[in-house]
């Protein structure tokens, strides 16, 4: 591909359509994933993505546009999945095992009784960023604006209850709120990003961001900002890979994302080795 | 005047109890100890007071003071080590009250976490991480995240388990000095009694054969001349 070709793709407005989907759904999932793999909760994402596979699967059965049936469906999943998971004797990653494996099994039934596997199924599975479509770019910026402004104004609160629950609790501060503040927050995100990176790889944007940037962290504020820079910058060095080489978007950018937290895991042990 | 009111309070697990009717008060400048052999419940006494484990207990637990007044030492460390968090960003939040939900920090607590560390000696350690400190200095900034938001009430439970004699005596007279010098009221969960015989006033005592409430001297009195007073 020439350097005139690639800047013509570049340029055409489905690219940067997903270009700023992808930006902005890189950043809020790195915001997140901090809080969720220091919790050992970043499953959640995962569990979260099967649920929105079903509801798509669902959706397009019966030819309604997929959003309206996964976010409703996906925020109410959220909700159980933490209620359930609150209860004594239920372990956080029991209920998103079986909230995930149920869902998935619902969405491939559904596929299957309906029109069987088709472009449409296959782009929300795997992602693409041909499926990004101005309506999509619009709820992709409500919704970020979303998380964004919650996270920031609950910013001192998230750290507490993920730093230390136990005292949170002893301090009067109502601890399940914010847990559940958490679980919707993650709900709109994987919602958000579903379509670009694809149920079955979205989860990894919670999740490498916050691992890559925990190797050269040196507090939780550096540790998130870190994370979001991480996140942004592994998207666009991925999204622009995919499109030079002809590559699968979802699938490229997880790969550089994976590649960014073997090197940072590698700097992390040489600086403590030093 | 009582910071504090324990009335018949019974805490159990399933079928087990715990804790069988205990009563007993507080009152506002005590230097309160609560000692018991190993299972004996008084760190469940403790959760219990702080709310930690709810609706399974019985009885009235009545405070003077509100949430916002009352700080918590726990026997462990619940702060994971590899918390990527510094020392200020701990100790910041124990100015994070139930009522307040301001997004950044103020001023007033800029001036309260500062006085706060420099009371403890901690202000070098401010930008360290949470995980790279030893169990003494730990165990500072535990107390500083506790007392920067000025309490009435302080509750410790063993905090000097894990801690070398050095920094158990720094400790020691660090609580006299808040209970005599600020007024502090302070409930402490301690494993031995005769550490602080000088500095608490009042002793809970916690054992399989019954309870004892009141002055630390009677208690000591008591148990030296070998036979043991169980009031109910």
């Amino acid at each position: 591909m020439t350097i005139d070709m690639f800047f013509t793709i570049l340029t055409q407005p489905f690219v940067i359509r997903a270009v700023v989907v992808g930006v902005l759904v890189s950043l809020c999932a790195a915001l997140l994933g901090v809080v969720l793999v220091l919790k050992k909760y970043s499953l959640i994402g995962h569990g979260l993505a099967d649920v929105g596979f079903a509801s798509i699967a669902l959706a397009l059965a019966l030819g309604v546009t997929p959003m309206y049936i996964s976010l409703p469906v996906v925020l109410i999943a959220s909700f159980i999945i933490m209620a359930v998971s609150q209860k004594k004797g239920v372990s956080g990653d029991t209920a998103i095992g079986v909230a995930a494996t149920t869902s998935l099994a619902i969405g491939i039934m559904i596929t299957y009784l309906g029109n069987g596997f088709n472009a449409d199924i296959s782009d929300y599975m795997f992602g693409s960023i041909n499926a990004v479509t101005t309506a999509d770019l619009i709820m992709s910026i409500v919704l970020s604006a979303i998380v964004i402004t919650v996270y920031v104004l609950f910013y001192n609160r998230i750290f507490i209850i993920t730093c230390d629950e136990s005292f949170a609790k002893a301090s009067g501060i109502n601890v399940s709120i914010y847990r559940f503040l958490i679980s919707f927050l993650t709900a709109l995100t994987i919602v958000m990003g579903m379509k670009m990176m694809g149920s079955l790889l979205i989860s990894s944007l919670i999740i490498f961001p916050a691992v890559t940037a925990r190797n050269f962290a040196s507090s939780f504020k550096s540790l998130v900002i870190s994370s979001a820079i991480c996140s942004v910058i592994c998207f666009l060095l991925g999204i622009v890979l995919t499109i030079c080489f002809d590559l699968p978007t979802g699938a490229g950018i997880v790969i550089v994302n994976a590649v960014a937290m073997i090197g940072s895991s590698i700097y992390g042990k040489l600086v403590k080795k030093n | 005047m009582s910071i504090l009111k324990v009335k018949n309070l019974s805490v159990g697990y399933r079928n087990l109890n715990v804790l069988k009717d205990i009563s007993f008060k507080v009152d506002y400048g005590d230097y309160f100890c609560i000692v018991g052999s190993n299972g004996s419940g008084k760190s469940t006494l403790v959760k219990c007071l702080l709310g930690l484990i709810p609706h399974n207990h019985k009885g009235k637990i009545e405070f003077d003071v509100s949430t916002q007044e009352i700080a918590y030492l726990p026997q462990i460390n619940t702060i994971p080590r590899e918390m990527p968090a510094t020392v200020k960003e701990v100790i910041m939040t124990g100015l994070q009250k139930s009522g307040k939900r301001l997004p950044f920090y103020t001023k007033k607590d800029a001036k309260a976490y500062k006085s706060t560390v420099k009371m403890l000696d901690i202000e070098k350690l401010a930008k360290k991480k949470i995980g790279e400190l030893s169990g003494g200095q730990l165990q500072r900034v535990l107390l500083a995240r506790a007392l920067c938001r000025k309490p009435k009430l302080l509750i410790l439970d063993e905090p000097t388990s894990g801690l070398d004699e050095k920094s158990t005596g720094n400790l020691y007279s660090l609580l006299d000095k808040l209970n005599q010098e600020e007024k502090m009221t302070i409930i402490m969960i301690t494993h031995d009694l005769d550490d602080v015989k000088f500095c608490a006033n009042k002793v809970l005592v916690l054992d399989n054969e019954g309870i004892f409430c009141g002055n630390i001297s009677d208690w000591l009195k008591i148990r030296r001349e070998g036979h043991c007073h169980h009031d109910h």
